[in-house]
């Protein structure tokens, strides 16, 4: 058994300082600790031998032992500290990578901007309190043009320009315009009606810079009591200020549309475009005919109302400065990912 | 339509210094939309020049040049290098002089040629841009013109005129006249505006015998309701057309062709009223208006040969037919350098009629151009005499003291309207005053002695219908300028509805999982269509634009596979790809469309608009994914992941959490699809898809190198089938037990039917299972597979035991083997 005296209790302190001292990692430092502090270690034997020690004395013994053991624990919880840390930053620096290459697991994708720019037009309608309507593009041609007030000798009706669904003489067409949709929504809908309908339409125009068989309109109908065309312009205006900033306004040129009287052109004013602020053509639009109204089964004395209609790809056109109607019809996928999820 | 500016100013003031710019700006105020600008584009100096000798010098070429000398009004005569031959001495011809531009641009500059220095150039009228005469040079007395040596011949002949082009819509045709713009410009600017058509006509009685017999009229309207005819004889049809006629028919866009003709186009040009010279000595008798007899045909001026339809309206003589009413002559009653009297015709035709004949005939001439937008019906015997009265001054040529005159008897037809119409369509406030002016001022004729007027448009607005088309004029007239803006309010709208909110997140979700959404065209082959769906029913259209895509897709695969192949043929080798939009399918046997078609502007009754709204095929929307080459690129330290099933069923799975749909795929099979590779796609018991890898022997007919996965789903069906409301259970906080369970099944066995039955027969306390491995080989028996899953239990109330999570996953375990004769895996 130990003798308890100091001068054995520094020799053992000094011996595990020293030992926990030299500990450069985890695995050294655990050797320490069992040498210096586990069972059969001086310090423990020390420890072990306070059964011996005379009732007088086992104050102070007691004293001189514990003030060892918490000297060399100390040291331990510092070295594992120290260790702990140098060691992590060991890793660290083994786990560097170059940020910028790191490898991808996913591919990135992307909207149409078309469907996207609808999208939009549609949020600002639907602020308005308007709601978005669909009607069917196989359609009936009496909602593509008879019931519009085009009649049945009207030249858009020619085969050259509307695309007819065989056998010619049961009437179906694929839509040249979403007009339909405006009979639809007011055969279905209550009145007052505000909708607008966004949607895909056919013309039988070949490919080319400026012309696609297939494209998007987004059309407009508001039916109400009292409406004028100064709610007309009040409309437009708003949404091209939502469009293209508040810089942007709406001028009316006299036009002719079966489907409304008074007609116009509506240009706008495009505050930001690339190369100026500049005029340009944006779509059709006047008040809807009362012969319309009559198709739908609605009394124009009681009712009128205002309807406008611009082409989705001519808007993206213009509005993202692009010249080749082809890149947005072919399907490239780097013409949608230039765009992301914005347009 | 072309205006030419000297033209115009003959018939409404215009400002000294007038400009393109000025007139179109002036039109499109009051409608008529900027097209383009023409001009001659010719610079001085082109000057008068006389020739005062010429020597024929032959050359080696072959060719015998003329060296002349040309007075242009300076002290000494200018040399001259010239290959015509058609100039004698004593000839006045327009000299282009160093520094001249004719059109091209041919810049004119002194040049050695031929052994000379050539001083300028002596113009041909193809060289001047007046028109194609290119056998000679332009001799000015041919033209009927005088003038000076020196003398500036580029205002001579006409060169210094320019022309607006506007465009005119469809329901203003009496603005493809001189006239009708005119009085337009005058409505734009107030200035003063006289009417050509006001010259007093002589003659209306029986001069040549013509009888309209429309045995058949379009709708009740007769195909001709006015016909003037003049006779002119002893005319020279070969005197050349004054020079500035030919400079504004050549700005208007047409070409002169000859004396007659030329002042039939003019007069058209000017009045809007088209006008045919007949050769009166290749007249066979009275002329007859009638529609065409079966079979019965017409070599018309273009020189084709036509087989007329019954409703073809003709003008006629005792020889058959030698006219397409309104839309062009016939060629047997041309007239020709050899004609020396004319009979000048100007009637009125259905526009009806004749659009249906142009069309019909594919003729688009300007006179069917005019007849169709609507003709003044009282223009004809104005427009007839000013024909004749200019054959005579340029011809030559007497009138027949006679005309024949079949008068035109409709009458405009007066609108009940109320001077607040205006403001109520409009917005603007207009005074009473200002509402009667306008419509006066555009040539109605306005009853205001009552509070309900009567207006009566004039002759030549066919459009003017209705108060609605009276309010535009206003507006017209007033200018559109002046509507104010103002926002209405619309009653609370719902948003956007639940189908469309949720395509839409459809479509961001496929984004955000990093596909590209493309839209591709609907047109489709046969084969194509065969190809996906053999048997089924396609809708074909009856004039498509490829003759070899005439059927319209059921399904978005080809058209996205297309789209793959045109990014692959651009170096664009990794693709994840999706549309949403619709398809075309029909059901066998259905007659979908009806054979009525309802007439417009009247209610139809409830059966007739049932029929119209439901009998069309059902167009249900979709989604397809479509994915190729390597989903992951192979990058630094990271090998390439390739595309495959796998990608189709994440996308399928991003569908369903879009439209919170529990979408689960079985074993399925598609004619397109690899037989082993087949998922189709199941919400319950319902089939909304598939998705697979394209049988590689259509991926390498397509020229699609490697895997190439797709899926389609019906976006309808998944729409109506997704939840709505989402009913929330508590999450449980207690603790977990996860345990490992194998089970021994065929191989043939799908791995989701083995969990199901874990699943349901471990009852509620399992809360996951998941399959981490399919291991097939030593251990387990020939034609059997091992799947492993991990498995997660919990109770809501408890943390559960050991015992309690092996007793329910037993469970799981009975009813696996008896099931699908599952065995555990010792």
């Amino acid at each position: 058994m130990s003798e308890i005296t100091p001068q054995a209790v520094d020799a053992a302190v000094k011996a595990a300082l020293s030992a926990i001292s030299e500990a450069q990692d985890s695995a050294a430092l655990k050797a320490a600790r069992a040498a210096h502090t586990a069972e059969g270690s001086p310090l423990a034997k020390l420890n072990a031998s306070m059964r011996e020690v005379p009732a007088d004395q086992k104050a102070a013994a007691g004293k001189l032992v514990g003030e060892a053991r918490a000297q060399v624990n100390a040291a331990l919880a510092e070295a594992e500290g120290r260790i702990l840390a140098a060691e992590e930053q060991a890793q660290l620096a083994a786990e560097a990578v170059d940020v910028t290459a790191v490898p991808s697991r996913r591919r990135t994708g992307a909207r149409h901007p078309l469907a996207l720019l609808m999208e939009q037009m549609g949020d600002i309608f639907i602020a308005m309190g308007w709601e978005i309507a669909e009607g069917p593009e196989l359609e009936h041609a009496w909602f593509n043009f008879d019931a519009l007030n085009i009649g049945p000798d009207h030249p858009a009706r020619g085969e050259q320009d509307t695309f007819y669904v065989e056998p010619a003489d049961r009437h179906l067409v694929l839509r040249s315009q979403t007009s339909n949709v405006q009979i639809r929504s007011l055969l279905d809908r209550p009145l007052p009606l505000y909708v607008v309908a966004p949607g895909k339409v056919f013309r039988k125009d070949e490919l080319d810079a400026t012309h696609t068989p297939v494209f998007h309109q987004i059309e407009g109908i508001a039916i109400d009591k009292g409406l004028t065309m100064a709610h007309l312009r009040g409309t437009l205006e708003h949404l091209a200020r939502a469009m293209f900033g508040q810089g942007a306004q709406i001028r009316l040129r006299p036009n002719y549309f079966p489907f409304t009287e008074p007609s116009a052109e509506m240009d706008v004013w495009q505050p930001n475009a690339k190369g100026g602020a500049r005029w340009v053509e944006w779509g059709g639009c006047g008040m809807v005919n009362p012969n319309v109204l009559r198709s739908a089964g609605v009394d124009p004395t009681e009712y009128q109302g205002f309807a406008f209609g611009m082409g989705i790809e001519r808007t993206l056109q213009f509005r993202n400065d692009m010249n080749d109607m082809r890149d947005m019809v072919e399907g490239d996928v780097r013409f949608s990912q230039q765009f992301g999820m914005v347009v | 339509m072309r205006v030419p500016i000297s033209w115009l100013g003959d018939w409404v003031d215009l400002p000294a210094d007038v400009t393109l710019e000025h007139l179109h700006a002036a039109l499109v105020k009051v409608g008529f939309e900027e097209e383009d600008v023409h001009g001659f584009g010719v610079q001085g100096p082109v000057v008068v020049g006389r020739v005062l000798s010429f020597a024929d010098e032959p050359q080696s070429n072959g060719k015998t040049i003329r060296w002349v000398q040309v007075d242009v009004g300076e002290p000494e005569p200018r040399g001259i290098v010239c290959g015509a031959h058609n100039f004698e001495v004593g000839d006045l011809v327009p000299v282009s002089l160093p520094g001249a531009v004719l059109p091209g641009p041919f810049p004119i500059t002194a040049r050695k040629t031929y052994g000379h220095v050539s001083d300028g150039m002596i113009a041909s009228e193809r060289e001047l841009g007046l028109g194609d005469e290119h056998s000679g040079i332009l001799r000015l007395h041919e033209r009927g013109l005088v003038g000076e040596p020196g003398e500036d011949a580029i205002a001579l002949l006409g060169l210094d005129d320019s022309a607006v082009e506007i465009n005119v819509t469809p329901d203003r045709g009496y603005a493809l006249s001189i006239r009708g713009l005119a009085r337009e410009y005058s409505h734009s600017t107030g200035a003063a505006f006289r009417d050509p058509a006001l010259e007093p006509v002589v003659g209306e009685a029986a001069g040549y015998s013509v009888v309209v017999d429309d045995a058949a009229p379009i709708r009740g309207r007769v195909g001709c309701d006015a016909f003037a005819a003049r006779v002119v004889r002893g005319v020279d049809a070969t005197r050349p057309t004054p020079s500035g006629m030919v400079a504004r028919l050549k700005l208007a866009g047409i070409r002169s062709i000859s004396l007659p003709v030329d002042i039939s186009n003019y007069v058209m040009l000017e009045l809007g009223q088209p006008t045919h010279a007949y050769d009166l000595g290749k007249l066979a008798g009275g002329i007859v208006v009638r529609r065409a007899a079966p079979g019965e045909t017409l070599e018309t001026l273009d020189g084709q040969v036509r087989k007329l339809d019954v409703e073809d309206l003709l003008i006629t003589d005792e020889s058959g037919a030698i006219g397409l009413a309104g839309v062009m002559g016939g060629l047997s009653t041309e007239v020709s350098d050899t004609t020396t009297d004319v009979l000048v015709e100007a009637a009125h035709f259905d526009p009806v009629t004749v659009a249906r004949t142009a069309r019909r005939h594919k003729l688009w001439s300007e006179a069917s151009k005019r007849f169709e937008r609507g003709v003044d019906p009282t223009l004809g015997p104005i427009a007839a005499q000013r024909v004749a009265d200019l054959l005579v001054e340029l011809a030559g040529g007497t009138i027949d003291p006679l005309g024949t005159v079949v008068p035109y008897l409709g009458e405009p037809v007066p609108i009940a309207f109320s001077p607040g119409d205006a403001a109520a369509l409009v917005g603007v406030d207009y005074s009473d005053d200002e509402v009667r002016d306008t419509l006066t001022l555009i040539g109605a004729t306005v009853d205001a002695t009552v509070d309900r007027w009567t207006v009566t448009p004039p002759p030549w607005r066919p459009d003017l219908i209705d108060a609605p088309s009276l309010v535009e004029e206003v507006a017209r007239i007033t200018g559109y300028d002046r509507i104010p803006s103002e926002l209405p309010i619309a009653p609370p709208g719902r948003g956007w509805t639940r189908e469309q909110a949720a395509s839409r997140r459809l479509a961001q979700t496929l984004a955000a999982a990093g596909l590209t959404e493309v839209l591709a065209y609907p047109f489709q082959s046969a084969a194509t269509v065969e190809r996906f769906e053999p048997g089924a029913a396609a809708v074909q259209l009856a004039n498509a634009l490829d003759p070899q895509a005439p059927y319209l897709r059921r399904s978005l695969l080809p058209g996205l596979l297309d789209t793959a192949r045109r990014n692959l043929s651009r170096g664009l080798t990794d693709l994840g790809i999706f549309e949403i939009g619709t398809v075309f399918r029909p059901e066998p046997g259905v007659a979908y469309g009806t054979d009525e078609l309802p007439p417009g502007a009247v209610e139809l009754a409830p059966d007739v608009l049932d029929a119209l709204t439901t009998g069309l095929p059902p167009q249900p929307r979709r989604v397809a994914v479509l994915f190729l080459g390597d989903v992951v690129p192979k990058q630094p330290g990271a090998p390439a992941v390739s595309a495959g099933l796998a990608d189709a069923l994440d996308a399928v799975a991003d569908v369903g959490l879009a439209l919170a749909a529990d979408i689960r795929p079985v074993t399925g099979a598609h004619p397109a699809l690899h037989p082993g590779r087949t998922a189709e796609l199941r919400v319950g018991a319902r089939s909304v898809g598939i998705a697979g890898e394209l049988l590689p022997s259509l991926a390498r007919e397509l020229d699609l190198p490697g895997v190439v996965a797709v899926a389609e789903l019906d976006l309808d069906a998944l729409l109506e089938l997704g939840a709505t409301e989402i009913a929330a259970r508590p999450i449980g906080t207690l603790p977990a037990a996860t345990q490992d369970l194998s089970l021994v099944v065929p191989v043939e066995t799908p791995a989701a039917d083995v969990r199901s039955a874990v699943i349901e027969g471990a009852g509620d306390l399992l809360e996951d299972a998941r399959l981490v491995d399919d291991y097939r080989g030593s251990g387990v028996p020939d034609g059997t597979k091992s799947l492993t899953f991990a498995l997660r239990f919990r109770a809501a109330d408890r943390t559960l035991t050991a015992a309690e999570a092996t007793e329910s996953k037993l469970a799981g375990v009975a009813l696996a083997a008896s099931r699908l004769k599952a065995t555990l895996r010792e």
